[in-house]
């Protein structure tokens, strides 16, 4: 082995109108050739810009002001810019998050990587082409030969990050910086990927970098990791240590705060450190307050009731039905959801989880089955002023907090609609009140009421979508997958607010998400979708010590071990 | 690809059809047709033969669908000036409206492109500021005050080109086109360049928007990162890119352009369509006015049905579906 890479002292600035930011300070890194250093940390902790400051591609308005990188022995910083080009790709390349979005779409495959082989080597026409074959061959690249005039609509998300690692490869480099290469693929694509990256370091004997927020990641591939914080690395080690004993307080908060999946715990473990944020509001007695008053509470069933669902989606219209493609999201689907438990749906990407929690909602009409939500069912009468009582009593929490609260409106309105849509005060002073006290509550102030939502962050904002939600005073709470667009940290936050909710108010909840460790601490049944259809509805403790169907025990394999991680402090 | 051909020519078809019924409506709001026809002489029962053999006395349908069976036959009837077959007239003019057009065209595509480009790239250099400043220019003045102004500095003041008219017109069969003489060009050039100015500075703000949008996509971070030349980057990646929704808009743009040539033809008294459309207004001349309109919406199908097959060739995310 030796030091393919080494930073000293990098310091990273971003002149901003109101001051400069430090995105880096004082960083400092070594990477040897044949292992994989993790760079971890959290949204804004700085880690993606040394990944770009390293090969001269930081955004502008940010410079590096301090430090050095030194590759193979030479100075990155004295390099001008046409040297630098020569570095990129040919000696360090490049791997981008998200695989839907870092290829050109108007070029073909083979035309892509042809491109950057003939610049970074000495290859030309035939020679080229062949080059390109083997490469996509190597990535895993089935009928590459065939595949090079395919564009990158036609592939599928895991095969377009291959594509992307065979782009990388195209220059033969020595170090490969990797972006969160998997942050936007399906677990099971993530692990495929995870093994691909790691043989072609061992292999090829490179230098690799991965950057991400996932611990789990971290913990599956890395053999090194720094963790960042605020532009500063905290702590490096080796992957057991820093998992295992973390030193710095950060690291051991951040490793508290992600989810387990071998034991349940009542709550995360306080993540205060990360959050900076201690100023506790008011919390209000909530059971006795208008929040908590449950309208006839006299049902004694089921909460929800689905029996034999079913959707299909056309995906190519055409005007005779045969020739109509079809897709059946959601395939004879029947659950039971009591009241007061939540229950968790799990699936990949187009499992159709969120599909069932739109049907239940109401947004979607199902081809057939019946959806009962307190024994009443919920598209009989879909215009009557019945069904919207029971609407109400059912609210939705959704995955993106940035596009799921409207940019115009002040948090104020955002959180009154409800109760003003279904006139559940008589005056407006009443519902300014309960406003304020619901911000109090869900941990914002109510002094949030009067400010927009870009004026929060993404964890704040799911605190808003969450305070809307229940301004309906609902008995029954969908989440669709409401932490996957945040921090850990942030998550952990949360996701303990949601706990506490659903203890107070009695709440049932469907709680729908692709991240089985989130699925452990928070429910208490648990139904599998694969391809529409249910594959095993189980106890969350039964799922994960003996799952019963195949699927289930796929799932829970491709899940990143975490056994380095310390044990959890009570 | 042919089942979305066949839906677009089905709304043009839908298109035409309302804007034939509207340019057939001319006939009977816009004055009395017969009065327009006749002299104030004219007797009680030449008045009512000439109202009879131009059927006006039918029910509405029927003269709707004779108009329509007509124009398919490329017939718009006579001017109710000139008195000679409106279609013919057409003809005569639409050469030089379409030579007119064709070097507008040109020119705002070649300087939008380009100049578009450029300032996209090089966004902070002076040389894109006093493009882009300019260029405002040609959004905020009317098309008239800058072909006068032309005028005034080319024509009148340095005297190097006509200040009106279309000279070195040369008959190429029934088309006579005024771009194989010198003198010919001398003439086209200033109606040319005013009337292209507007949609040039359209063009090189879209192409200069869409360039900076598509400068900031992954993709072209990922191609910098594979060390490929900047060149390559700029014309290979993003241009390609930056041109599938510019495409659209150039589209209606050509369309755009025979619209206002109706001013620039006036101030350069250029003798086009647009000019013979200014002129049927001043004189109600109906059945030139109905068949300019008729004209330009044709003309506007047309182009939009390009544009669809445009985006079939440039984008293979339409063209081979997802």
């Amino acid at each position: 082995m030796s030091t393919l890479l080494d930073i000293n002292g990098l310091n990273i600035a971003f002149p901003t109108r109101r001051g400069t930011v430090n995105a880096a300070k004082d960083v400092s890194l070594t990477v040897e050739s044949g292992e994989v250093l993790g760079l971890v940390g959290e949204s804004g902790a700085g880690k993606s810009t040394i990944g770009n400051a390293i090969i001269d591609l930081l955004e502008a308005p940010g410079r590096i002001t301090g430090g050095s990188i030194r590759f193979m022995g030479e100075e990155l910083r004295d390099m001008n810019r046409d040297e630098m080009r020569q570095i990129r790709g040919k000696r360090i390349g490049m791997i981008f998050q998200d695989p839907q979005t870092s290829l050109n779409p108007l070029m073909t495959i083979g035309a892509q990587l042809v491109e950057t082989i003939e610049k970074a080597t000495s290859k030309r026409g035939r020679d080229a082409d062949a080059h390109a074959v083997e490469l996509l061959e190597q990535v895993g690249i089935t009928e590459a030969v065939a595949r090079l005039r395919a564009f990158p609509h036609q592939f599928s998300g895991g095969m377009r990050q291959r594509v992307v690692i065979a782009l990388a490869l195209a220059g033969d480099p020595d170090l490969i910086i990797a972006d969160e290469p998997t942050t936007a693929l399906d677990v099971s694509i993530q692990a495929q990927i995870l093994d691909l990256i790691k043989k072609l370091c061992r292999e090829r004997n490179l230098g690799v970098i991965i950057v991400t927020h996932d611990i789990g990641v971290i913990a599956n591939i890395a053999d090194r990791v720094a963790v960042m914080y605020r532009g500063e690395i905290v702590e490096t080690g080796t992957v057991a240590q820093v998992l295992g004993a973390p030193s710095h307080v950060y690291t051991q908060s951040l490793i508290a705060a992600v989810p387990r999946a071998d034991t349940k715990l009542d709550r995360f473990t306080s993540v205060d450190y990360i959050e900076g944020n201690t100023a506790s509001f008011r919390r209000i007695d909530i059971q006795n307050h208008w929040l908590g008053e449950t309208q006839q509470n006299d049902h004694t069933g089921t909460a929800i009731d689905v029996d034999r669902l079913n959707l299909s989606f056309v995906l190519q219209k055409a005007v005779f039905k045969r020739n109509r493609r079809m897709l059946k999201a959601v395939n004879n689907v029947s659950f039971s959801v009591q009241q007061g438990e939540t229950f968790g749906l799990v699936g990949e990407s187009g499992s159709g989880k969120s599909t069932v929690a739109r049907l239940i909602a109401g947004l979607y009409t199902p081809d057939s089955g019946t959806i009962n939500v307190f024994g009443k069912d919920v598209n009989e009468n879909r215009k009557a002023v019945e069904s919207r009582a029971a609407r109400q009593a059912l609210q939705m929490i959704f995955q993106d907090p940035y596009s799921s609260l409207n940019a115009r409106l002040r948090v104020l309105d955002i959180v009154a609609e409800p109760i003003r849509f279904y006139r559940l005060t008589e005056n407006e002073t009443q519902t300014r009140k309960i406003v304020s006290d619901l911000l109090d509550h869900v941990g914002l102030g109510a002094s949030a009421a009067l400010k927009y939502p870009h004026e929060f962050s993404g964890g704040q904002r799911q605190r808003i979508s969450i305070a809307r939600a229940l301004a309906s005073r609902p008995r029954i709470l969908i989440c669709d997958e409401p932490t996957s667009a945040l921090d850990v940290s942030v998550q952990a936050t949360i996701l303990n607010l949601l706990k506490d909710l659903q203890q107070e108010l009695g709440l049932t909840m469907l709680f729908i998400s692709h991240d089985l460790p989130v699925i452990r601490q928070m429910c208490d049944r648990v139904a599998i979708m694969r391809h529409g259809e249910i594959c095993e509805v189980s106890d969350v403790d039964t799922f994960f010590e003996a799952p019963a169907h195949d699927y289930s025990r796929h799932l829970l394999d491709l899940m990143p071990s975490m056994t380095l991680l310390s044990d959890p402090v009570e | 690809m042919i089942s979305f051909i066949a839906k677009r020519l089905a709304q043009s078809v839908l298109v035409m059809a309302i804007v034939s019924a509207v340019s057939f409506s001319l006939f009977n709001f816009v004055g009395d047709p017969v009065n327009n026809m006749v002299g104030q002489d004219a007797t009680r029962e030449q008045r009512l033969e000439i109202r009879d053999k131009l059927g006006l006395d039918d029910p509405i349908l029927t003269q709707y669908s004779r108009f329509v069976g007509n124009i398919l036959q490329a017939d718009f009837g006579l001017s109710y000036r000139i008195k000679r077959p409106v279609d013919d007239l057409i003809a005569e003019r639409l050469p030089a409206t379409l030579e007119l057009v064709f070097v507008s065209a040109i020119i705002s595509l070649f300087f939008g492109i380009v100049l578009g480009i450029y300032t996209g790239i090089k966004r902070n250099s002076w040389g894109s500021r006093i493009i882009l400043s300019t260029s405002l220019a040609g959004v905020s003045l009317p098309t008239f005050v800058i072909g006068i102004a032309l005028i005034y500095v080319f024509a009148v003041h340095l005297r190097w080109l006509p200040s009106s008219g279309r000279g070195g017109v040369v008959e190429l069969g029934w088309w006579k086109t005024s771009l194989i003489t010198l003198e010919g060009w001398r003439s086209i050039i200033l109606p040319a360049i005013t009337l292209s100015l507007f949609q040039l500075t359209l063009i090189l703000r879209l192409v200069r928007a869409e360039m900076l949008e598509v400068m900031r996509t992954d993709y072209i971070k990922f191609a910098r990162a594979r060390g490929l030349s900047e060149r390559a980057i700029n014309f290979r990646h993003a241009l390609r890119n930056t041109l599938v929704p510019v495409i659209t808009i150039i589209g209606l743009n050509i369309g755009g352009l025979v619209a206002f040539s109706v001013v620039t033809e006036t101030v350069f008294q250029w003798p086009g369509t647009g000019l013979m459309f200014i002129q049927a207004v001043n004189f109600v001349d109906v059945p030139i006015m109905a068949a300019y309109l008729v004209f330009v919406a044709l003309l506007f199908v047309v182009i939009n049905l390009i544009v669809d097959i445009l985006y079939f060739v440039v984008d293979p995310r339409i063209r081979l579906g997802g």
